[in-house]
């Protein structure tokens, strides 16, 4: 059952093979035996899952049941749900019990799902490597010496050591990509406004967006279904017709023109994660694709312009934690500047509090036409790249992460060091477009490589359809790290 | 660009962080080093590009002038770190 795909598990939850109390208690008993050494969990409460589950089992016998009534999802622990813990990674929200549901668990729970729990990740998902959570660091499965990636580090993991039969993660500059590839797990970021940011813990809104993680393709295409849709109260939800992102998953590569950039294959990409990537490309010739060069001649800017708009949006966004209405209150204090002050020193860490600082900086008197106001006009010009390069492609590839998996405080205090590790997928971000990440081999090393794939603005069926072809003809996305009990 | 530890406490003091004289020398060196990564956006000719301050060029909506929440101020306290009455306890500001 823990290597089935959502589509399996489901068919055998409807052939009564399996109830939903049984899967949600298997996967329970697994996290209670492996989470201590992964520490993909922050908080699990196997007394609201099972009544989920529960509740799961009826709409089953009573016919009711959606492609993902009774499956155990893993929530990553920036959704507030209702009277769950919700922490986002950090101090400041250590006793956070959420008063109400994102709109991302709404859907969810609308859907028949069951939280299994809420995954850990870098404190409000301000990392790469989940080296930031106030709850410690997550350890990648594959190598335990290793970090899963970040901000998503939790879900991705958990997914990986199937401690889950899949889960959510929030990409801001490459959250939900660089850990499912350096898990070796698949995920997707879709279009900027397909799903709501309602209740999802603000880090940078003009580029925070949800999506799905998991094993395939397929399971990421029926994870979607559940997580998108119109929803009023995110102001930057887009009006559109709900689609099926299946829809096209079993249609043949033949004539899609994958476009690669030269950037993305240029100094600092590593010789494995390069020759994996090649290789897959190789696949995709052979399913029917053909090669365009094309070239983003601004990604070299993404980093630095991200490194202005993000801290500048989190900074902004950040301001509510005072410690008045909820979050930590430092225990003393002599007036209400100090009790703030004390109160976000004590309750952020080290990396919040310099993005914070960052933030604050671009956008104070005199240094905003300099930075903030300039890093939104490359802004500009990063995404009209794209727009270019979609002229002669259909989608682009290349690597997610410029190397496989780094070793947990192998990039010390150097943030820029760390920051340099999404070179290759904050672009997407800024230009608000899809993209994803498939497993596509093992390096030198034996950790997963990802292959990354970008789409046009609302392409994820057609980004959905390539991954899984991919995965039709290759294996890699179906290796388990060793030592998970399978 | 480097910046003066002066630099990094009106920073703080803006962001309300408070800190002490070792934790600015040591945010001091590390936001320096960000901000020689940020510099190099300031070489881009961006004359005549209009700024990109969202990822999808669409309008505000308005919604309606009408009641859509319920008044839930005894769950919203129950997450409160400090409250009295039905009020949020902070120190006195007004002598």
């Amino acid at each position: 059952m823990l290597n089935s795909s959502l589509t399996q598990m489901g068919a055998a939850l409807h052939a009564k093979r399996i109830s939903s109390i049984e899967l949600t208690q298997l996967y329970l008993n697994r996290i209670t035996e492996l989470n201590p050494a992964l520490n993909a969990y922050i908080t699990t409460n196997a007394e609201f899952s099972l009544a989920q589950a529960r509740r799961a089992d009826q709409l089953l016998a009573n016919g009711k049941a959606q492609s993902l009534t009774g499956i155990p999802i893993a929530q990553k622990d920036i959704f507030c749900a209702k009277s769950w813990r919700t922490t986002c990674g950090s101090k400041m929200l250590e006793n956070f019990i959420a008063p109400y549901d994102a709109h991302v668990i709404e859907q969810f729970n609308n859907a028949g799902a069951v939280n299994l729990g809420k995954t850990n990740m870098d404190e409000f998902a301000m990392g790469s490597s989940n080296e930031t959570s106030f709850f410690g660091p997550v350890k990648n499965p594959w190598d335990n010496h290793a970090v899963p990636g970040g901000s998503s580090g939790g879900s991705a993991c958990a997914v990986a050591a199937r401690l889950c039969a899949a889960a959510t993660g929030t990409d801001t500059g490459g959250s939900i990509r660089q850990p499912a590839a350096l898990c070796g797990i698949s995920g997707i970021k879709p279009t900027y406004g397909t799903v709501s940011r309602y209740g999802m813990i603000a880090f940078a809104s003009s580029l925070d967006q949800a999506g799905p993680m998991a094993r395939n393709a397929e399971d990421l295409a029926l994870m979607l279904n559940v997580m998108t849709g119109f929803d009023e109260r995110d102001s930057t939800s887009l009006q559109r017709d709900k689609e099926d992102y299946a829809r096209d998953l079993n249609k043949p590569l033949a004539g899609l023109r994958i476009g690669l950039p030269k950037e993305f294959f240029a100094e600092g990409l590593a010789q494995d994660v390069a020759g994996c990537v090649n290789l897959a490309i190789t696949e995709y010739q052979k399913l029917g694709a053909s090669i365009v060069d094309i070239t983003l001649p601004n990604s070299r800017l993404a980093v630095p312009v991200y490194y202005v708009l993000a801290p500048a949006e989190a900074s902004s966004n950040l301001s509510r934690y005072d410690g008045v209405r909820y979050g930590y209150r430092a225990p003393e204090y002599s007036d209400l500047t100090e009790m703030y002050e004390r109160s976000r020193a004590q309750g952020f860490g080290a990396e919040v509090k310099r993005r914070i600082m960052i933030g604050t900086y671009v956008l104070s008197h005199g240094y905003y036409d300099a930075y903030y106001l300039q890093a939104q006009k490359i802004r500009r010009l990063i995404a009209q790249d794209f727009t270019e390069a979609f002229q002669n492609c259909d989608v682009i590839m290349g690597p997610t992460s410029p190397s496989t998996a780094f070793n947990l405080g192998e990039k010390g205090d150097d943030p820029v060091q760390m920051y340099l590790s999404d070179i290759y997928t904050i672009a997407v971000n800024l230009a608000g477009l899809p993209g994803m990440s498939i497993p596509c081999g093992f390096g030198s090393n034996g950790l997963p490589i990802g292959l990354q794939i970008i789409g046009n603005y609302f392409d994820e069926a057609r980004m959905l359809n390539a991954a899984h072809q991919y995965q039709l003809v290759t294996d890699n996305h179906q290796r388990a790290p060793n030592n998970i009990g399978l | 660009m480097s910046l003066s530890n002066a630099d990094v406490k009106k920073i703080a003091s803006l962001a309300r962080l408070a800190m002490n004289d070792a934790e600015i020398a040591s945010a001091r060196s590390q936001l320096s080093g960000i901000f020689e990564l940020i510099a190099e956006m300031q070489a881009v000719d961006t004359k005549g590009v209009v700024p990109m301050s969202h990822a999808q060029d669409v309008s505000q909506r308005l919604r309606e002038d009408k009641i859509t929440e319920s008044s839930q101020r005894e769950l919203f306290q129950t997450i409160a770190p400090q409250v009295e009455s039905g009020l949020y306890l902070v120190p006195q500001v007004i002598e």
